[in-house]
């Protein structure tokens, strides 16, 4: 923890004499928008905002329950599911040194899904069972999925050595895994809609067991990864450059990758194939904070969290009283700020 | 002088190589080169293109392996130092460094990556080795500003300072002069001059424009073939070493006690 501190400490100080817009100011306006944002996905649900205010107020034991044991895990486990993909997403474009890599390009997702097949396809589950099952059979199975497709993934590369054969091995997986799945499904096509459910992703399902398992894991997966940031910033300047520089390469690649794969597998295991956020939160934080990693890892965990609270209230929100899959609505707002960025760049170019 | 270096026991070189053969996949680009790198001393690689001088360096610092033959560091097999202690001790400058996005300090700051690892944050030592390496290369004015953003002078001159703060006892620079305007250069030349003189720092750097690499005090001539030569500017312009290399006249005049290069134009003035 102190270490930790101290690399966030000395962040400050070093921004304070390279004269940049003062990084507390950052920190402060995002951790203010989270902690709004979180007021939001406990006052929001199925029922009317003016009711949930009298609840906060005026808590009896029924209300008590629908906030503490519904509202407040989810939106924290929404938090925390953004803040992995967030930390996964900043990593692997560290690592693979491209700003289009994202958290799932070890195959985690394809492998995840094939794995929530295989459990489907063997209790043969329906719809209505799924809310039990996630909690239990369907988080494994999907966890074991993913962890089988970075085995895969990384067999077929030959190891860490080199990135790009990495992300080719990646696809590969990825696409013969989602293959599989789907050959699973022609097999059983009524399966398919219970999968889409878990394909687009959603918080719905989140309870305290699976926030708490969400929380410690984001805490493993962050304090390794702080440390290792002087070792992503000498990774921009190239990879001789960074071996010059007294830097293991195949070392530091298997720590990235193995934590960008515990979160991946995490996240997928619990709330499903959330696209996008881990893709946009690096690049948010990029282009409002710097570009440090010391910074960047702490930055980019932020901004993903509290884009996934945004999209969790949307998600909520907008169909009331049914919900949305969180999923969409990230697919649907990451496209768009994409989009936006190229456009910018085209337009400077 | 000479002759009596030749009676006592020659001293132990920086950096050496033996023997050493590299290729890339079955095309051999060094075959059986060997070369000493001497302390105090700055050490010119020069040759035609593809003759070998980047692959030599980066052969040098242990980035490629060689097929064949050893590398010494200050006595030491290559491979049997600890990765951080030879990256205290050798520095390297790639021929284009990259354009990141990180600030020139924050550049110049992973020199001291080898010095303090994954867990020490800057300490006063760092702090003050990066301010002096800035202030050498001249570029501290953009020490806030992301190097993605600077000319590449200006970025060549980044990198220099990264290289610099490393203080390490052997540097390897590929082209440290490149893109570099002549007033730039010369400051380059007389930095490195410093760093071999007054630091006894070992030197090696590959050098494109001939009348700087005249300024050094050795020279290691390489050509398509092989090694042609290495010893003194005087033994290499003696045993005409550059017209071999380069497969042609190079035609080099005394001006004032320098050497330089007159290229054998038709018709130039003063030709």
């Amino acid at each position: 923890m102190s270490a930790a501190r101290s690399t966030f400490v000395a962040a400050i100080a070093a921004d304070a004499d390279a004269g940049r817009p003062p990084i507390v100011r950052w920190f402060g306006v995002c951790i203010a928008v989270t902690l709004l944002l979180i007021l939001g996905g406990l006052l929001i649900g199925t029922t009317s905002v003016s009711t949930s205010i009298h609840w906060l107020l005026a808590p009896n034991s029924q209300t008590a329950l629908v906030l503490w044991q519904i509202r407040l895990p989810r939106t924290i486990g929404a938090w925390c599911v953004g803040a992995l993909l967030g930390l996964a997403g900043a990593i692997a474009q560290g690592v693979f040194r491209n700003p289009l890599a994202e958290p799932y390009l070890l195959g985690t997702a394809s492998g995840a899904a094939l794995g929530v097949t295989v459990a489907l396809l063997a209790s043969g589950a329906s719809i209505g069972a799924l809310a039990w099952a996630t909690q239990l059979g369907l988080t494994g199975a999907a966890v074991v999925g993913a962890a089988v497709a970075i085995v895969l993934t990384l067999a077929l590369a030959r190891g860490v050595v080199q990135t790009s054969s990495l992300l080719l091995s990646g696809i590969v997986v990825g696409f013969v895994l989602t293959a599989i799945t789907s050959l699973l499904l022609l097999a059983k096509p009524q399966l398919w809609r219970t999968l889409q459910v878990f394909l687009l992703g959603t918080t719905g399902f989140l309870g305290w067991r699976a926030t708490g398992l969400l929380a410690v894991v984001l805490l493993v997966c962050a304090l390794p990864a702080t440390l290792l940031s002087r070792g992503l910033d000498a990774l921009t300047l190239g990879e001789d450059t960074a071996r010059s520089l007294g830097l293991s390469l195949p070392m530091l690649r298997l720590a990235l990758l193995g934590i960008v794969a515990l979160a991946t597998a995490a996240v997928v295991g619990e709330v499903g194939v959330v696209g996008f956020v881990g893709l946009v939160a690096p690049h948010l934080a990029r282009e409002t904070l710097s570009v440090n990693h010391r910074h960047l890892l702490i930055a980019s965990p932020l901004c993903g969290g509290a884009l996934l609270l945004a999209a969790d209230l949307v998600s909520r929100w907008i169909v009331r009283p049914a919900e949305l899959p969180v999923g969409a609505v990230t697919a649907c707002v990451g496209g768009a700020y994409l989009a936006f960025l190229l456009w910018r760049r085209t337009r400077d170019a | 002088m000479p002759e009596r270096s030749a009676e006592l026991p020659a001293p132990l070189p920086a950096l050496a190589c033996r023997d050493l053969v590299v290729g890339y996949g079955t095309r051999v680009v060094l075959d059986r080169i060997s070369v000493e790198i001497p302390a105090g001393c700055w050490t010119a690689i020069v040759g035609p293109n593809g003759s070998g001088k980047s692959t030599l360096l980066r052969s040098l610092a242990g980035l490629h392996g060689a097929s064949a033959g050893t590398v010494h560091l200050q006595g030491r097999r290559l491979g049997d130092w600890r990765r951080r202690e030879r990256a205290q001790r050798l520095a390297w400058l790639a021929q284009t460094p990259g354009a990141t996005d990180l600030t020139a300090r924050e550049v110049v700051a992973l020199g001291r990556f080898a010095h303090g690892g994954w867990l020490a944050h800057r300490d006063v030592d760092d702090d003050a080795a990066i301010d002096r390496a800035m202030r050498a290369t001249g570029s501290t004015p953009w020490a806030g500003r992301r190097v993605s953003t600077l000319s590449g002078g200006e970025r060549q001159r980044v990198h220099l300072a990264r290289v610099l703060a490393v203080e390490a006892a052997v540097l390897l620079l590929d082209e440290p002069t490149a893109h570099l305007d002549p007033p730039h250069q010369e400051d380059v030349v007389r930095l490195l001059r410093a760093q071999a003189q007054g630091c006894g720092v070992a030197v090696l750097s590959a050098i494109h424009d001939l009348s700087l690499a005249l300024t050094a005090d050795r020279l290691i001539v390489l050509a398509e073939d092989g090694l042609v030569g290495q010893g003194t500017v005087h033994e290499a312009l003696r045993g005409d070493w550059l017209s071999q290399a380069f497969r042609r006249r190079i035609d080099v005049v005394d001006h004032g006690g320098a050497w330089l290069w007159r290229p054998a134009v038709d018709g130039a003035p003063g030709g």
